[in-house]
């Protein structure tokens, strides 16, 4: 990877990264909100990416690793007065890492399309338990909270506003970024990469692919659910719309409208999908999915490695 | 002692009657839709997400034809037709061009399919359900208890048309077009038989049947555009534990299924009641990842 | 040579392919040629290409550049579909008979064909079962009943069903008893007697020597050398140079 093209990369990231800070200081409120929900569906359609993208693992269950992050931080949020940002983030985690566990054990015994299947079944069964137990989890009405505030228990305590929200979404998000990528191009992402491009190989090269696959999904399941998270702390409710396993299939196509294998193209395919919806909604209500859905379709056919899928060599290095 | 008579008199006997005929009328229903799910997926490896929304358009077609028409049998037949017609029209444009390509695209597609399909009846009908009155009306005696006749004749036909499909396969000429392409696509094509046309047949009839649920389901329940949903699932659930590609197990897993449904219903919602097919799954997957009706692993 | 000595149009024609599978560059430009009715052996050690050559003749795998010509026309890029209906058959390596079909459908699934009269098609099926009198005994049995040897037979039979012009037969003799090798002999020649062109694909070099009129020699994914069968069998240099161990 040639020193100019390291350069490049890092001017390029800190122009956009500049923007996305600025961005809440000029624009209207509603595009605010927004941009900082293309962030979070962003962080989902990332964390689903690592193993969409870089093990070759295509997973349908992203839905219920973001809804236990997002009812785990509701629960924290409910149970613990006051309530404090950082037990919200450590129960959303704790959650969907319980999710992600149960997950991992099948991810090992199941291949491609099995997999697939069954991860979108497991979705639906969370679904149903969370939709069903309604003492615990406010059934289809789902849980309604306070936003807590941004701060440190004893030092200080500020309550969000819609900018400092943003920025510390960006910088969650930014983190998790640079998190996943430094795990992408460790020999670790390798091996990820060598299970996609040929797993039968890679197994006889002598690498124990199991423990890879479930760390993946462990890994997914975590950021996920982070975004989760977010989104309950954003919005202040938890619904159980959200582990419907349309929500997966969103995801999925995030990936692949933005190219999956680059990290970032998920984060361009959220905010490409949704700007699509914003824009359709105007002129067909809410059969906007009519015109959306046409748009994906001829993308996987005529264009299948998505808008940045011909960066993917150069953002993988 | 007490308690054993106790327990055999709690036994709630007319419930399990009535849920042992209702989980084999769904199980039945079921099995017409998971069975073209499977013939799809053996012959071309498709994972077909948008086999929901064709029995449902299946049903919405019944609606429209039955209220021009008012004949029932008119609307089963053409919306049967209409559908498979679509089905083929789908698969020509959208998924041969995905043929050699990664598996996992024309699972994306069907989905994507699948919403385009939905928001569509959503913007075509409404979200208001519509509801179709059942052809024959009235109810039998069964024992000591009532059951509606229009519930064994769905059973009934789709019996039949699996049974009719069945001996297609097994001694029409297309039928072995059919099994020697889902056996082995390339010799298949050595031998002269147009593959590409026989996917997009299989798929067709994978709709056709699919539609024919729809309408014979659409008395029993309100058609909607999201009805597709739950049974789509079920079937790739009844389609895994029956082994993919494998007709006989599916139909087997579809009655089996409904049937442990049915009788969970007696104890608890039928929103929970999903989740013993849930189970299922996930024990077939630990114990008998090829299929729970399979007999020997692949 | 004789079969160029004609003014007529070979029946099957290779010019110059390559052929990738993925990034393995397996032919080089490879060129033959086929007769009307001729018997062609093609030999060479594992994996020269020759099995790579009767699937891009069959359409089964497209070749990145040259051309397939079939009775003068080309034939490059069509499915193999359309190539089974006017006239090459396939008989591949491993068999691949269709084990879940009985014998019969197996023969039907090329017997059933446009334009074919019932009688033609009775016609056909107590030809071959009057050659292949086990598979008469079987033809109600499923295919991966069968013993190796049956399937070989089966495979070949099959072929016939599509009364081809050429039969593409892929190492027919491997992994079968000698008393079956004999068998396999007499197909070829029976074939040959009826017109059917044969492009023969063997590891077993005296059988393909015997009933050739002509071979190939390939190497490392091109054509090294050809010559009438009766001249490579007294040429022992050769043999031994692109043939032996």
């Amino acid at each position: 990877m040639s020193k100019r093209s390291t350069t490049i990369y890092w001017i390029g990231f800190s122009l956009i990264l500049a923007l996305l800070i600025v961005a809440p200081l000029v624009l209207p409120e509603f595009w605010r909100r927004f941009l900082t929900e293309i962030l979070i569906w962003g962080l989902l359609a990332m964390s689903s990416d690592i193993l969409i993208g870089y093990t070759g693992m295509v997973s349908f269950g992203h839905s219920a690793f973001f809804g236990l992050g997002m009812y785990g931080a509701a629960a924290a949020l409910l149970m613990v007065k006051p309530p404090n940002l950082w037990l919200a983030i450590v129960y959303g985690l704790v959650g969907s890492a319980g999710i992600a566990l149960f997950v991992a054990y099948f991810s090992t015994r199941l291949r491609d399309i099995y997999f697939a299947i069954t991860t979108l079944i497991f979705s639906q069964i969370f679904y149903v338990i969370i939709f069903t137990w309604t003492d615990v989890t406010g059934g289809e009405n789902g849980l309604t909270f306070s936003r807590p505030a941004l701060g440190i228990p004893g030092l200080f305590s500020v309550p969000f506003s819609s900018e400092t929200l943003h920025w510390f979404v960006l910088a969650v998000v930014t983190t998790s970024y640079l998190i996943l990528r430094r795990i992408t191009q460790s020999p670790f992402g390798m091996v990820l990469q060598s299970i996609r491009e040929n797993e039968g190989r890679t197994r006889a090269i002598g690498y124990a692919i199991e423990r890879y696959k479930i760390v993946a999904v462990m890994l997914s399941g975590l950021f996920a659910g982070l975004a989760g998270v977010l989104y309950a702390i954003q919005n202040r409710f938890a619904a159980p719309d959200f582990v419907y396993f349309l929500v997966s299939g969103e995801t999925v196509i995030f990936n692949v409208m933005g190219g999956i294998g680059t990290l970032v193209g998920p984060i361009v395919g959220a905010a490409f999908f949704l700007l699509l919806r914003e824009a359709f909604s105007r002129f067909f209500t809410e059969y906007y999915l009519i015109p959306v859905g046409v748009i994906f379709i001829a993308m996987i056919i005529f264009m299948p490695q998505g808008l940045l899928g011909f960066m993917r060599r150069w953002l993988n290095q | 002692m007490e308690v054993i008579s106790d327990f055999f008199q709690a036994i709630p006997y007319d419930q399990i009657l009535i849920q042992t005929l209702n989980g084999i009328v769904t199980g039945m229903i079921l099995a017409l839709i998971a069975s073209g799910l499977t013939l799809i997926f053996g012959i071309m490896d498709v994972v077909n997400f948008a086999h929901g929304e064709l029995f449902m358009l299946g049903a919405y077609i019944g609606v429209v034809v039955l209220a021009t028409s008012g004949s029932f049998w008119l609307a089963l037949v053409l919306a049967t037709l209409v559908v498979a017609i679509i089905g083929a029209a789908l698969q020509i444009t959208t998924l041969r061009p995905l043929i050699g390509r990664d598996p996992l695209t024309t699972i994306l597609a069907t989905f994507g399919l699948s919403l385009v399909l939905q928001n569509y009846a959503l913007w075509q009908f409404g979200p208001v359900a519509r509801k179709i009155q059942e052809p024959i009306t009235g109810q039998f005696t069964l024992f000591y208890l009532e059951y509606p006749w229009y519930r064994v004749l769905i059973a009934g036909l789709s019996a039949a048309i699996i049974g009719a499909f069945w001996l297609f396969l097994k001694y029409g000429t297309y039928g072995i077009w059919i099994r020697a392409t889902t056996q082995d696509r390339v010799m298949a094509q050595a031998m002269g038989i147009p593959v590409p046309w026989v996917h997009t047949a299989a798929f067709a009839i994978g709709a056709g049947m699919a539609a024919a649920s729809g309408v014979l389901f659409a008395p029993l329940v309100g058609v909607n555009h999201s009805m597709g949903i739950d049974w789509v699932l079920k079937a790739f659930i009844v389609v895994v534990v029956g082994g993919m590609g494998n007709l006989g197990g599916s139909i087997a897993a579809s009655i089996f299924i409904s049937l442990l449904e049915a009788y969970a219903s007696i104890w608890v919602s039928p929103a929970q009641a999903v989740i013993v097919s849930f189970v299922v799954l996930i024990l077939t997957l630990l114990f008998r990842p090829t299929g729970l009706f399979v007999p020997t692993p692949k | 040579m004789t079969a160029s000595a004609t003014a007529k149009v070979p029946l099957v024609e290779v010019e110059d392919i390559h052929t990738f599978y993925g990034k393995s560059h397996i032919l080089h430009g490879v060129s033959l040629q086929v007769g009307r009715g001729e018997v062609v052996g093609l030999l060479g050690r594992n994996g020269v290409g020759k099995s790579t050559t009767l699937k891009t003749i069959m359409g089964l795998v497209n070749p990145s550049r040259g051309r397939v010509r079939f009775e003068g026309s080309a034939t490059t890029g069509l499915p193999a579909h359309r190539l089974a209906r006017i006239g090459i058959a396939y008989v591949p390596e491993d068999r691949r008979i269709f084990r879940l079909l009985t014998v019969m459908e197996n023969l039907r699934t090329g017997l059933d064909r446009r334009g074919v009269s019932e009688a033609r098609k009775q016609e056909l099926l107590d030809k071959v079962f009057a050659y292949f009198p086990r598979l008469a005994e079987r033809r109600n049995q499923a295919g991966g009943t069968l013993s190796g040897g049956e399937q070989q037979m089966l495979a070949i039979a099959r072929a016939m069903m599509l009364e081809p012009k050429i039969i593409l037969l892929d190492e027919p003799t491997e992994g079968l008893m000698p008393r079956m090798v004999s068998q396999i002999r007499e197909i070829i020649e029976v074939l040959h007697r009826e017109g059917v062109a044969i492009l023969l694909v063997e590891q077993n070099v005296p059988l393909t020597l015997e009933t050739s009129q002509r071979v190939y020699i390939m190497e490392k994914g091109v054509v090294r050398h050809q010559c009438a069968a009766s001249e490579l069998r007294v040429n022992d240099a050769v043999i031994h140079q692109y043939l032996g161990v």
